[in-house]
């Protein structure tokens, strides 16, 4: 026995001889509890504790259950039946007697039957509408402590049912004039709140009048209610902000009276709670926060003694900045603080400020690059609190770069876990990762093979487990069984035990009929499982048949039949299995492809290498053999759908997708409304034959930008790859944990250009618009405005929807095909607001480009006509009008009255967008517009006010050398092979000119060419990359691009295309 | 909160209070799992758990642990320091408290906590405040006590 024991028995004679114990705590030798806790103590086995209670109960029931105890000795009674309880035993026969005795006893009694009515009883308790009568009489009692005793026991427990009897005398208590029972009748309120809202409503009134009181224990009681309000609808109750923001203040200038300081910091309980209600209020709300900015700052700079509670205030702090609307200083100031708690030597910190990350990394991916070394180290840390907590910020900045390294992480995690519940969480983890990037689950046996041995079992749990809970977690539990039975595929060593266990957990937690659809699926799995194990389990494979002809499902009542016949009959069985047995055996070798190879080789083809053989090539000799065997066929472009992004905001790119995809664009289905591509007007380029070369119809106005003005876009805007060797820290870091850093970490942070850690912003906006020479605007609006009075009396809903006809121009793109303009800019007129009609064409500028232009062109782009009355400014896209923005001016007063165009500007944290809207003055339908843009360094975002939005875009030369490109290589999933025409040009050989010409005319980086091959690399604006193998082949050009992003290897193709017809 | 258990080191529950209602079987299964869990983790070690859906906070004052379960949205370290306050009003009532207090006076130890936890929220974090309401009580008692010894009851 442990020395504390021994201790405490030493120490009991004396406490039990008499009043030795200090205080309150009078206890007498001859003490019933005494005895029994005595006894207890003394006893060493669990069995015996069991007897000595038996016999307490027995005495107690015996007790109770007299006429002579009188109250006294009932309470007596009852702290013993508490402390039976507390045991684990049930003393049931005195709970009415507990109800009695607060009914009846006197004040000291009642204050104990309270105790034992709020212990030994649910909210649901029958029993409880017993206590209605004597809470009510004792509310009303003149005696303050009965009424207090009342209201705790009202806080704590009351059947919902009866809220309406009491409600009224607990609200009179409201007015009480002892704050005692004021901030009781208000905590009592709030319970009543949170088990029946509606029942309270109509004294909302009178929190507020709580809220004002002046006791300050009051007022913070009226806060728990205000917090649960504030969640629910915080749009009730902004007007309120000002005050809680004055509260906020005076409590953190030390205005409350000393009492209410907890080490010596001024009541710390109020100053997170009113952060938490802030946060609330805040969130999401630009006007709302800017009130409370200056005082979250307060709190901030005022927390800074080295105690836990000033720790605590910080961190709901930092929450709050969060949770708010950003203001940049502030976060900056949150972020070292949210630093400080990452780099604490003391644990509870580090955990917290692991957890802050998890929490604002979401925002701002970038906060959690300087601490890289830390987590890495919180990894492998021994608590596996902690390393659990790290996996959960790992979760939240995977991407497609580090998700293999971190569902790795997550299922070493599993292996050494036991605890269900995080088990279950992150196994749910793991599959939501496997469902978002497909690549990891192209291998879910590897990902099972890497759970052997533990986490069979712990699957099993989970299946179990999650058969009692909700329907929702049927993904996750389908998941798992696929796991489960894909494991016990894989591993043959344990199967026949796991296999076993499967059964009887099939046969116990799946009630016949109720999963019909799990069973079905399962059942295929388990049939699968039994033909291996058919002969040793015979008697179990049976007994599993026969509980399945009971099922209403005719699915698996076949089943159960088949295997049912199967185990029976061996010859059957023999000939059935081998069947089974060669579907599993998938011919790996693909001999039946010999055939084919041999005439791709005779052809010309270059022989296969495996992967792992390019890779080394790749790496030690620079050779390029990246090419598979046998010739690319042409891809179908139809069948690419292209999708919409413009509300995926973590999209770090712009697609340009507007013109990629045009062959058969009629047989696209355009029924999918915003977010499918409308391809009408888009030009037909593919025939039978091929492409079809087409001379471009407009001549395009293009003044070569000068050398030295060309952004260098690799300054801002960093490779992953260079990203991550840059970022990491740390004077002397392990080699090993350093390579861990950059494959965890890579990728992270590139969406954002703007890092509030401890770096200094990204340059300021260098963006300046120069005045636009009007001759060329207003013939821009005179194009237009043709157009507009073209129009054919369409009605404007439906004119999108139909499909143009082949004379239909493509919406130009020459912002890729063409050198930079420069200088033919906007015209910043101020000028009135044209009343609103019609689309807007947005351009994206990222900071540190300077500024082109934009142009309009006579063309079809139906455009249908709004309602007058709606201002210009509520078309701005959903994501930037929450933006600060400029004001609206109209660009070009042209001579046409029809149309008018007008921009203004947004500001946004990365990039200034320059929005252009195009509206409609006249009042007939604006049929066709076209619009043109004449940019180099602009990146285009066209959207109608209706759902129809286009993205143009642009890439920028990828710098990488060659062996980064063979890694990146085979990091891509989306593929595109095509043949081009090549370019023959002077003394140049083919591959060089073509490759010079797309480089010339597309911006693509040439990386390397060897021989025939060569390798070209570039990205988009926003940093995904594309990368293109191209091939010499016979008389035209094999290029197979790759790249992260599936849309974006059709779209360069089609580019190359049209840039090397135009060479 | 949602409830608050106090165990000793040897595992044996103490003091118990469930601000949602459980079963008791569930009580049971939860007390039993936490205190194994709570128990099993070295003294160095973080004092917050993540346990099923809920975080728990704990902290060990001499042979005795303070365990509460809060909410995913909660404030560990104010969670921490309602411990340490709790602590300390009943250090500041037995005087000195040790566990021994605790087991013989559980009765008195949840007065306290009720005077300072109402419906698993702080709802008194004045010191003085919670100690005069208790005073007032016991103050009452002693006359009550009084009353008795002078003019017992007739039998």
């Amino acid at each position: 026995m442990s020395d504390v024991v021994e201790k405490t028995l030493s120490a009991l004679p004396s406490l039990l001889s008499l009043d030795s114990n200090a205080g309150a705590g009078k206890l007498s030798s001859t003490s019933k509890l005494g005895n029994l806790i005595r006894g207890i103590t003394e006893l060493t086995s669990k069995h015996d504790e069991e007897k000595l209670i038996k016999k307490e109960l027995a005495a107690i029931k015996e007790q109770v259950a007299s006429p002579n105890t009188t109250m006294r000795q009932m309470k007596e009674i009852m702290v013993r039946a508490i402390y039976c309880e507390m045991l684990g035993y049930q003393a049931s026969v005195s709970y009415i007697h507990a109800i009695k005795l607060a009914q009846q006893g006197s004040v000291l009694e009642k204050r104990l039957g309270y105790l034992a009515v709020s212990l030994f009883l649910n909210e649901s308790d029958e029993f409880l509408l017993l206590l209605v009568n004597t809470v009510l009489k004792d509310l009303q009692s003149t005696n303050l402590n009965e009424v207090c005793m009342a209201l705790t026991a009202v806080s704590q427990m009351f059947p919902k049912d009866m809220i309406p009897a009491i409600l009224p005398i607990v609200e009179e208590k409201l007015t009480h004039p002892k704050e005692v029972i004021r901030r009781k009748a208000v905590l009592a309120l709030y319970k009543f709140y949170l088990i029946a809202p509606n029942q309270v409503q109509h004294i909302h009134s009178k929190f507020r009048k709580a809220l004002c009181d002046k006791d300050p224990g009051v007022m913070t009681a009226s806060l728990h209610i205000y917090l649960q309000l504030v969640k629910e609808s915080p749009e009730s109750y902004k007007d309120l902000t000002v005050s809680f923001v004055t509260i906020l203040r005076q409590v953190v200038g030390g205005k409350l009276p000393m009492d209410f300081n907890y080490h010596s910091v001024p009541a710390p309980w109020l100053q997170i709670q009113l952060l938490r209600i802030l946060a609330y209020l805040g969130k999401e709300d630009q006007g709302t926060s800017e009130m409370m900015y200056d005082v979250l700052e307060e709190s901030l700079r005022r927390a800074e003694m080295n105690h836990n509670i000033t720790y605590a205030i910080l961190y709901e702090c930092v929450k709050s900045i969060y949770t708010v609307y950003p203001k940049a200083e502030l976060l900056e100031k949150a972020a070292k603080c949210i630093g400080n708690f990452v780099l604490s030597p003391k644990i509870n910190l580090k955990y917290l400020g692991l957890k802050a990350l998890t929490y604002v990394v979401a925002q701002d991916p970038n906060l959690a690059l300087p601490h890289q070394m830390t987590i890495i180290e919180c990894l492998d840390h021994s608590d596996i609190i902690i390393k659990r907590a790290t996996l959960e910020l790992l979760f939240r900045i995977t991407n497609a770069q580090n998700v293999t390294v971190i569902v790795e992480k997550m299922l070493e995690f599993l292996r050494q876990s036991s605890n269900d519940y995080s088990t279950v969480d992150l196994v749910g983890k793991v599959a939501e990762l496997a469902e978002k990037y497909p690549f990891i689950k192209q291998d879910p046996l590897n990902l099972c093979n890497g759970m052997q041995p533990d986490i069979p079992n712990n699957f099993l749990r989970l299946l179990a487990e999650g058969f009692d809970s909700v329907e929702e977690d049927r993904q996750l539990r389908l998941f798992a069984v696929d796991s489960y039975v894909l494991l016990l595929q894989g591993e043959t060593a344990s199967l026949p035990q796991c296999f076993l266990q499967v059964i009887s957990w099939v046969r116990t937690k799946v009630p016949i009929g109720l999963f019909p659809e799990l069973s079905r699926y399962i059942f295929p799995s388990i049939l699968l499982i039994f033909s291996y194990y058919i002969f040793s389990y015979y008697d179990v494979v049976l007994m599993f048949s026969f509980e399945y002809f009971g099922s209403l499902d005719t699915v698996l009542r076949q089943r159960a039949h088949e295997l049912m016949i199967l185990s029976q009959d061996a010859g059957l069985r023999g000939r059935v299995l081998s069947a089974e047995g060669r579907l599993e055996h998938v011919d790996s070798s693909l001999s039946f492809l010999d055939g084919h190879v041999s005439e791709a080789l005779a052809a010309g083809a270059a022989p296969y290498k495996p992967p792992h053989q390019r890779q080394e090539e790749l790496a030690h000799e620079k050779a390029l053999s990246l090419e598979p065997y046998g010739l690319s066929l042409p891809v179908s472009l139809s069948t690419c759908s292209i999708t919409d992004r413009l509300t995926d905001r973590q999209s770090p790119t712009r697609l340009s997708i507007s013109s990629s995809v045009s062959g058969n664009s009629t047989e696209l289905s355009l029924k999918g409304g915003s977010t499918t591509l409308k391809l009408d007007g888009v030009k037909r380029v593919w025939g039978k034959e091929g492409y079809l070369v087409q001379q471009p119809k407009e001549v395009v106005e293009e003044t070569p930008l000068p050398p030295t003005e060309l952004p260098s876009p690799l300054g801002s805007f960093q490779s992953p790859v260079s990203q991550t060797q840059t970022a990491s820290p740390g004077p002397e870091p392990d080699q090993e944990r350093q390579q861990l850093a950059s494959s965890l970490f890579v990728g992270v942070g590139t969406h954002h250009s703007v890092c509030l850690m401890g770096r200094t912003e990204a340059a300021p906006q260098r963006f300046r618009r120069k005045p636009k020479g009007t001759g060329s605007s207003s013939g821009t609006s005179e194009h237009s405005s043709n157009s507009s009075h073209s129009s054919s009396g369409t009605a404007a809903g439906n004119t999108l929807d139909s499909t143009t006809a082949a004379t239909g121009q493509q919406i130009s793109q020459h912002a890729l095909g063409h050198p930079p303009v420069n200088g033919n800019p906007i015209v910043e007129t101020p000028g009135p607001l044209p009343p609103v009609r019609d689309g807007g064409v947005a351009a994206e500028i990222p900071t540190g480009h300077t500024d082109s232009g934009t142009l309009a062109d006579p063309n079809e782009d139906p455009v249908p006509v709004r309602p007058r009355d709606l201002p210009l400014i509520s078309h701005l896209p959903a994501e930037l009008s929450g933006l600060a923005r400029s004001k609206l001016t109209t660009l070009c007063p042209g001579p046409d009255p029809g149309l008018a165009l007008s921009s203004c500007r947004v500001y946004k944290e990365d990039a200034l967008v320059l929005v252009v809207f195009v509206s409609n003055n006249s009042d007939s339908t604006l049929h066709r517009v076209a619009l043109r843009f004449t940019s180099k360094q602009l990146e285009v975002l066209f959207q109608t006010n209706t759902t129809f939005p286009i993205r143009f875009s642009e890439n920028l030369p990828l710098t990488v050398s060659t062996g980064e490109y063979g890694k990146m290589w085979l990091s891509f999933s989306h593929d595109v092979k095509q043949n081009l025409r090549l370019i023959t040009a002077g003394d140049q050989s083919p591959l060089t000119a073509t490759l010079d010409t797309l480089r010339d005319r597309l911006h693509l980086h040439v990386v390397d060419i060897i021989g025939s091959e060569g390798i070209v690399a570039c990205r988009l604006l926003r940093g995904q990359p594309c990368l293109l193998h191209c091939r010499v082949h016979a008389d035209s050009l094999a290029v197979w691009l790759r790249s992260p992003i599936p849309e974006f290897p059709d779209s360069l193709l089609y580019h190359c295309q049209k840039a090397l017809a135009e060479a | 909160m949602q409830f608050m258990l106090l165990f000793s080191r040897q595992g044996k529950l103490r003091l118990q209070k469930w601000y949602v209602p459980q079963a008791d079987k569930e009580k049971k299964k939860i007390t039993r799992e936490l205190v194994q869990t709570v128990l099993a983790r070295k003294p160095k070690m973080c004092s917050f758990l993540e346990w099923r859906d809920l975080k728990v906070v704990y902290k060990r004052y001499a042979s005795l642990y303070f365990c509460c379960a809060i909410e995913d949205q909660d404030n560990e370290l104010i969670t921490l320091e309602i411990i340490h306050r709790y602590v300390e009003l009943l250090d500041k009532y037995f005087g000195s408290v040790c566990e021994l207090d605790i087991i013989f006076n559980f009765e008195k130890a949840y007065f306290i906590l009720d005077e300072f936890l109402l419906g698993g929220e702080a709802q008194e974090t004045s010191k003085k405040n919670v100690l005069k309401a208790i005073e007032q009580a016991d103050l009452l008692q002693e006359n009550l006590d009084f009353q008795i010894r002078l003019f017992p009851a007739p039998s």
